[in-house]
């Protein structure tokens, strides 16, 4: 009968062919493209309307954006940046070593320090700062309760609107600064320690040398993230009608009245300093982790060589064969 | 409670050295005539460890139960015992990682940790505490090398920042000690570039930099694969040899029985019993030791 398959061969398996010759095709995405194209168009969108759109006022932009008193306005407030971000971190790490002591009296300073200055306006302390005057005259040096005087000055003359602006960045920086570095040395392993005190190695230098480089890798993200809200930050300062670059085009729109594009020349600065910002924060966080990956990742700068030099360089060759 | 005298005399010793040879000269029995102590080479003459009736507590309880124990220059004693026994922290208390509750302990007569004036005990500063530290090195069972300095910068670190040797001098010492473990070659890798074992040689040679009279291991094997744990026993043995006196708390009963003068059995914070490998191994006089090695011996090896 003809409905009889032949036994013999629908026992043995089929042999398996050889996949190692077939050719990979990759799973397909679809909906990856629909969503490229959505963005895409999102994108071009809104390109198109800040082109288009004459109230943008590019030209005024583009004029006020490197003028003299613009420029000016940016260096104050890279300065105030860098002053307050330095000294806000340094004086961080000492309240963190503070915190971490085995010593109460050190640990309650440094824990009512954070406390007092996380938890009051950063307004309110420039404007205690400016206004230091009012509460206390003169400021001097000397043996308390005699007339024995080092130093004495008047509080208004100490205290200009810069000094002021640095001191209430400062503080309120270091206040932050202390628990980001806190939680970057709790993340190291206590074993790090033990083994640096067995050997012999000072309380300073254990934290320096083998704590602080660990620390740094869980340090560093947060660390940027504040030095970047500090570029920001310091357009508060405004209310002492110090001359950073905020205060700078609030100046210049109050006379022409042309108050969204000057805002977009501070906000365009911004943009290019937290664009250089990040690129440091990059190479910084490379060097920091080396030890702690087997290898390094490649740098933009070197993944794009290695692109060219493998792709365009390579594909004359293939063209010879 | 139990104090030890494991001080050698010659006649201890040349026994040791008996023993210890008898495994490697079975081929040629001629040798064991030679009756030099194989684990002294050149003359130990510091490095002597006086342990006396220490106590320690964590919280309410008692991890150590009033231990003594002495230890000679060059001598080389290992301490087993179920884990909880206490093995660990009497070795973190010679180095004074941890502070004492009770007790003294001695290193070639110089009190660890305190000094004496009039008839008190002053409890030293840290700076001081750290200078006995170098001379005592040691070993963890998790390695705790600096995962951001290379292997020989993790060795010649202690040297330049606590001893403050030229970095060309500790560069030099460190090649050297990195030969000694086998790495030479491996200077420049970190240490997650490195195999478990490598990296526990490495910090064998860390713990040597300093040129110690005493080295302590902490488990130095037991976070190895165990394929790599003979690799860190074997510079283990040569040190053995060198004259520095060693500490070694261990779960391996066979490198225990090769390498010690002395086995000391720890159970609940008490020393049980110490004595030659021979006795403790073959001749166990307590109760509590025979059944700790029933448990953690495998007949099948035959150790």
């Amino acid at each position: 009968m003809s409905a009889i398959a032949p036994p013999a061969t629908a026992e043995t398996a089929p042999p398996t062919p050889n996949y190692s010759e077939y050719k990979v095709v990759p799973a397909r995405q679809p909906w990856r493209w629909v969503g490229t194209v959505l963005v895409a168009a999102g994108v071009a969108a809104i390109a198109w309307s800040l082109v288009t759109n004459p109230r943008w006022e590019w030209g005024v932009v583009a004029e006020w954006f490197t003028a003299q008193s613009v420029v000016n306005g940016l260096i104050e407030t890279l300065k105030l940046t860098a002053i307050s971000g330095v000294l806000g971190f340094v004086l961080g790490f000492i309240l963190a070593l503070m915190r971490l002591s085995s010593s109460p009296l050190l640990v309650s300073v440094s824990w009512t320090f954070s406390w007092i200055f996380r938890s009051t306006p950063l307004l309110v302390q420039l404007l205690l700062w400016y206004n230091l005057g009012y509460l206390y005259e003169k400021i001097s040096l000397g043996i308390p309760f005699t007339d024995v005087r080092f130093f004495e000055a008047q509080t208004t003359t100490l205290i200009s609107q810069f000094a002021a602006a640095v001191l209430g960045l400062t503080l309120n920086q270091a206040a932050y600064s202390a628990e980001i570095i806190r939680g970057g040395i709790l993340s190291v392993d206590q074993g790090q320690l033990e083994a640096a005190s067995a050997l012999g190695i000072p309380a300073w230098k254990r934290s320096t040398r083998i704590v602080l480089p660990q620390a740094m890798r869980a340090i560093l993200p947060n660390a940027f993230n504040e030095i970047i809200g500090l570029v920001k930050g310091t357009s508060i300062v405004y209310v002492l009608a110090y001359s950073e670059l905020f205060y700078t085009v609030q100046v210049i729109y109050n006379r022409t009245q042309q108050v969204l594009p000057l805002l977009l020349v501070a906000t365009l600065w911004y943009v290019v300093i937290t664009s250089v910002l990040s690129i440091f924060q990059y190479y910084i966080e490379r060097h920091f982790s080396k030890g702690a990956l087997r290898t390094l990742p490649l740098t933009p700068l070197q993944r794009a060589r290695k692109f060219f030099t493998t792709h365009v360089a390579a594909s004359p060759t293939k063209d010879a064969r | 409670m139990s104090i030890i005298a494991a001080r050698k005399d010659s006649a201890a010793a040349a026994k040791v050295a008996e023993e210890k040879q008898a495994p490697a000269s079975a081929a040629s029995p001629a040798n064991t005539t030679t009756a030099q102590p194989a684990s002294v080479n050149r003359p130990a003459t510091r490095g002597q460890v006086d342990i006396t009736n220490v106590r320690k507590s964590f919280g309410t309880t008692e991890v150590l139960k009033g231990v003594s124990l002495s230890v000679p220059p060059g001598g080389v004693a290992v301490i087993v015992g179920p884990s909880g026994s206490g093995k660990s922290t009497l070795l973190r208390t010679i180095n004074h990682l941890e502070k004492v509750d009770g007790g003294y302990i001695t290193i070639d007569g110089e009190l660890v940790g305190y000094e004496v004036r009039g008839n008190k005990l002053h409890e030293l500063r840290e700076k001081d505490i750290l200078k006995q530290r170098t001379h005592i090195g040691m070993v963890f069972q998790s390695f705790n090398l600096f995962p951001h300095l290379t292997a020989l910068e993790n060795v010649i670190e202690a040297p330049i920042v606590a001893q403050k040797r030229s970095k060309a001098e500790a560069r030099k010492r460190g090649l050297e000690l990195l030969d000694r473990v086998g790495l030479k070659d491996r200077a420049d890798a970190y240490p997650r570039q490195l195999s478990g074992g490598q990296q526990q040689r490495v910090a064998i040679a860390r713990a040597l930099a300093l040129d110690p009279k005493i080295l302590l291991f902490d488990e130095p094997t037991s976070a190895l694969d165990p394929e790599l744990v003979n690799e860190v026993l074997d510079v283990i043995r040569e040190l053995a040899k060198s004259g520095t006196t060693l500490i070694v708390v261990t779960h391996e009963m066979g490198f225990a029985r090769d390498v010690a003068d002395t086995v000391v059995f720890m159970d609940q914070g008490q020393i049980v019993e110490s004595g030659t490998p021979q006795d403790i191994f073959a001749n166990p006089r307590e109760e509590r030791t025979r059944s700790f090695f029933s448990k953690v011996i495998e007949p099948a090896f035959n150790i």
